[in-house]
Formats: structure tokens, C-alpha cells, sequence
């Protein structure tokens, strides 16, 4: 699992050692702000949908330990969206608050995307064992249902701000519903008393 | 991603910066005999245009052309909005290589003088002396850039065809072929792509059809073989591989317009105090500059254009 732990650590990089590796080769396009910015938030997304896999994966598999990389790749998740948000602020409008402030009100897509990331930010602030005890695991984990909100808002982000050709974000629209699906299905198949097949070997708790 | 095509243009052929900042000196004493090399190589083959870049001579200078530091060659044509070969802004230098060009034609029909036909992009081009026109491009995605193109007033090209009274709007088609345009395989927007102009905009001495830039023959991408370039305008109206041209009474349904009527306005001027749903149209990114500038009305060519549109409310009529 160390082993494991390090190697996703590192996989986890690779887009942004990527990012560098462009900038330092001329390999970012003509609107370099524009592709550091698309590239973040691709990244984004992607890793919050990771995160989601995690338990449906556990469920279904009986694979416990993989628990155990979901904070790491939620983290990380919030790594990219601040980069994200970074370029947008320091990159693309160099701190203009008056112009972000217009976009924010303004602009729904900035808006939901806005809405996304500060969801994240209490997630990442109690993501250590400590805050876990403090919180209790209850209310732990009540809190960190937020991030089917912050996943949504994410994809809806996309979703508004595509021009023409939806089909990218519909893509990660569908894998969100199928995700966020399959937690309703065994929610409410725990409420009616019925285990679903799939974990009637004995991984649901 | 890395374009996996050899370029049609070896880095060698792109002028330097250095030498494109002092292309007044190169002019002056280049053009006589740029003009007597040209007459004695092309005597009277007519232009040909062409999937790969060939030269273009002789260029004349234009009054209209703008000082403003022109965008790289590289940056000018890897970066492009042609759906026709994809959504993403690197998809159609990737793309474009596989159109073929050659013949190319264009129909000229409706309320003109001269029968309705097809032409031969020869006969099109035919009579019309070439001029650079260095102009700003403004995308409605609040990017631009400044580009060099070569061609001629469109308003030379309509005067040929002697449009009557009832030509009210020209309204004009790019190439539908989806073997050879792989974005037309899917309804990102309506396909054939089309765009028009109002004649008297249409007849603007600004608005012209370009056959080159940074004096050679359009690459694919950039809207080979013939494009329409109308500079106070978003980047969307000037639509590139024209295959026909039509002289029609009533206002045309354009592309974007039909996609989504509240972003994109039949008009489309560039300008400032109207902003679209998703982005601010108050400033810009000129692409190679970190800043972002203040846009101006028109694109900067308000003492030229303001009046064709005295009386029309810009706010309603975006």
C-alpha cells in the first residue's frame, strides 16, 4: 500500500510536471494563460471524480485498502483547483478584483466554479486525523458530503462555459451521475432493509 | 499535444521578428525589385492558390494597415477558431492539411446583374490587384491579435457582378465537406457555416477577401483558399473557405447567430459597453502580451465605420 500510495503521489504530478515541462519547451500554444488555465481545471475535475470512485470501488471490489488513497487524491483534487483559481486571479486578470468581482456576479459559469472551490476549502482544512477526531466521525462525515456539491458545481462550471460542442462536459456529467447514482442505489436499498448484490459479501458496514 | 505533421512552412521561410519590425526599410528597397522579379516570373499566369504556401506578389501597401506589432506567424497559425476541424484552438493547424483546395470554386447567384454561376477561384480573384492590410482581429472570446493579410476590397469583387436594387444583404457559405472537415461530422453548428453583411458594410472599403497573409497564400487553417476578413467585427463574421457568394434581400440566419441568438448577434461589432453572457467585453488579451487592454469601439475603427450604423440602437442590435 506504501508503495501504491507513492506511486498515485507521483501520477498525481505528472499533469503539472507536464504544464512545466511545456512552459519550458514553448508548448503552450499561443494563449498560454488559456491552456494553463483549461489544463487546471481539466485536472480538477478529473481527480474529484477519482475521489468519488474510491468507495463505489470499495463496494464492489471488497478492496478495503484502498481507502486509503482518498484523501491524498481529494487533496490533490483541491491542489489543482487552486491552481486553477490562481491563474484565473493572478494570471488571466493579474488581481483586477473590480473586473473578477463583475465576472462573479455576472457570469454564471464563474459562479458555479467559484461555488465549487470554496466547498473544497473546508474539505481540505479537515482532512487530517486530528480534525477527524475533533469533528467526530458523524459530523466528519456529514461534512465531507460536500463534495457532491463541489463535484456538481465543478461540472455545471463546465458545462455553462462550453461554446458550442457540450459533449466534454457531458461526459463528466454522466460519470458524476453514475458516481453520485450509485450512492443513492445503496443508500436506498439499506433504508428498505435489502442488501444489493454486489455486497452481500459483507463490505457494506 | 505536438503537431505530428511535418509543417508546410519550414521555420526558415517565417520572417524574423527583426526584420519584420523594419519591414518599411525592406520595402522601399525591395518593392522595385520585388515588382520587376514578379513581372518577369508571372507574366500573365493567373494566381493560383494552394494547400501548401506559396508567395504572393506584387503586395501593395495599404493606409488601412495598423503599426501595431503583428502577431508571430506561429501564433497566427496555430491558434484558430475553424470548428470545421475541430472545437480546440491547436484542432485545425492538426486538421486542416488533409483539405484539398485545388480546384476550388465559388457560386456567385441572386439579385446581381451577371448570370448566377460557378467560377473558378482564378476567374474570382482574376482582375484584383493585392494589398497588405494589416489589421486587428478581435475574437469574441476577448482575445486578439494582429494580423497581415493580403487580398482585395470585397467591394471590388460585388461592383463585377453589378448587384440590383433588390441585393439588400451578401450572404456567403463556407465549404461543406466532412470527409476532408472532420468537424462537420457532428452538429457542433449548422453546417455549411454562414455568415453575412449588410451590402453597405459588405461594400466598406475595410472589408476585404484575403487570399494570403505575411505575404503568402492562406494556410488551410487560417481559411484557405478564400476568406472574408471584416475587421471592426468579431472574429466569427469573417468566415474563411468561401464556396458561395449570394446577393439576397432579407437578412440571412448566420451560424452563430442560430446557435445561440442571445450570444451572438447578427452584428456582432466589437464593442465594449455590450458584454456577452460569458465573457467581459471591456478588455482583451492581445495574445503575446501578458496584460490584458482596454477594447475599443469598433475594434478601434470607429472614425471609419461608426456611421454605417447611426440610429440603430448597438445595445439591442449587438
Amino acid at each position: 500500500m506504501r508503495l501504491l500510495k507513492s506511486l498515485v503521489f507521483a501520477a498525481c504530478l505528472v499533469p503539472l510536471g507536464l504544464l512545466v515541462w511545456r512552459g519550458f519547451t514553448d508548448g503552450l500554444t499561443a494563449n498560454p494563460i488559456e491552456f494553463v488555465t483549461h489544463r487546471t481545471g481539466d485536472w480538477t475535475l478529473r481527480l474529484l471524480l477519482v475521489t468519488l470512485a474510491i468507495t463505489p470501488l470499495r463496494r464492489l471490489t471488497g478492496w478495503n485498502a484502498v481507502i486509503r488513497l482518498r484523501r491524498m487524491l481529494g487533496l490533490f483534487a483541491f491542489f489543482y483547483g487552486s491552481l486553477h483559481l490562481l491563474t484565473y486571479v493572478v494570471l488571466d486578470h493579474f488581481f483586477a478584483f473590480g473586473s473578477m468581482l463583475e465576472d462573479l456576479t455576472d457570469r454564471r459559469f464563474v459562479t458555479a466554479g467559484f461555488t465549487g472551490f470554496v466547498l473544497m476549502i473546508p474539505l481540505a482544512l479537515t482532512s487530517t486525523q486530528a480534525m477527524v477526531r475533533r469533528l467526530g466521525g458523524r459530523r466528519w462525515q456529514a461534512l465531507h458530503r460536500l463534495v457532491y456539491v463541489s463535484a456538481c458545481a465543478g461540472v455545471v462550471h463546465y458545462l455553462w462555459l462550453v461554446k458550442a460542442d457540450l459533449r466534454p462536459p457531458l461526459v463528466y456529467a454522466a460519470l458524476l451521475a453514475l458516481l453520485l447514482g450509485f450512492r443513492l442505489y445503496v443508500a436506498m436499498v439499506r433504508r428498505t432493509g435489502r442488501l444489493p448484490h454486489a455486497a452481500r459479501s459483507g463490505a457494506v458496514p | 499535444m505536438l503537431i505530428k505533421r511535418t509543417p508546410a512552412v519550414r521555420s526558415s521561410e517565417i520572417t524574423d521578428e527583426r526584420d519584420y519590425l523594419r519591414r518599411r526599410d525592406f520595402l522601399k528597397a525591395a518593392s522595385g525589385a520585388a515588382l520587376a522579379a514578379a513581372a518577369a516570373a508571372l507574366p500573365d499566369r493567373p494566381l493560383r492558390a494552394a494547400a501548401a504556401q506559396e508567395p504572393l506578389a506584387p503586395i501593395a501597401p495599404s493606409p488601412f494597415s495598423t503599426d501595431e506589432r503583428w502577431n508571430s506567424f506561429r501564433d497566427i497559425t496555430s491558434y484558430n477558431n475553424f470548428y470545421e476541424f475541430g472545437t480546440e484552438k491547436e484542432d485545425p493547424a492538426r486538421h486542416a492539411g488533409q483539405l484539398r483546395t485545388k480546384p476550388w470554386t465559388v457560386r456567385v447567384e441572386g439579385h446581381i446583374g451577371a448570370p448566377d454561376a460557378d467560377y473558378a477561384l482564378e476567374d474570382i480573384l482574376g482582375p484584383h490587384a493585392l494589398e497588405e492590410r494589416v489589421y486587428r482581429l478581435r475574437c469574441v472570446e476577448a482575445w486578439s491579435m494582429v494580423v497581415p493579410w493580403v487580398g482585395f476590397p470585397l467591394g471590388d469583387l460585388i461592383r463585377r457582378f453589378e448587384p440590383t436594387s433588390r441585393a439588400r444583404f451578401v450572404r456567403f457559405e463556407t465549404l461543406f465537406r466532412p470527409s476532408e472537415m472532420p468537424g462537420q461530422r457532428r452538429p457542433i453548428l449548422q453546417w455549411p457555416y454562414v455568415e453575412a453583411l449588410r451590402m453597405d458594410e459588405a461594400l466598406h472599403p475595410l472589408t476585404i477577401l484575403a487570399v494570403g497573409l505575411y505575404g503568402k497564400t492562406l494556410l488551410n487553417q487560417n481559411g484557405a483558399p478564400l476568406r472574408l476578413v471584416v475587421p471592426w467585427k468579431y472574429g466569427f463574421k469573417s468566415i474563411k473557405s468561401i464556396v458561395r457568394i449570394q446577393f439576397v434581400e432579407n437578412r440571412p440566419r448566420t451560424s452563430w447567430n442560430v446557435s445561440a441568438p442571445s450570444e451572438y448577434g447578427f452584428w456582432a461589432n466589437v464593442n465594449p459597453h455590450v458584454d456577452h453572457p460569458r465573457w467581459s467585453q471591456k478588455n482583451e488579451r492581445r495574445i503575446g502580451r501578458f496584460f490584458r487592454q482596454e477594447t475599443r469601439m469598433f475594434n478601434g475603427y470607429a472614425d471609419q465605420v461608426a456611421r454605417l450604423y447611426t440610429g440603430m440602437d448597438l445595445r439591442r442590435n449587438y
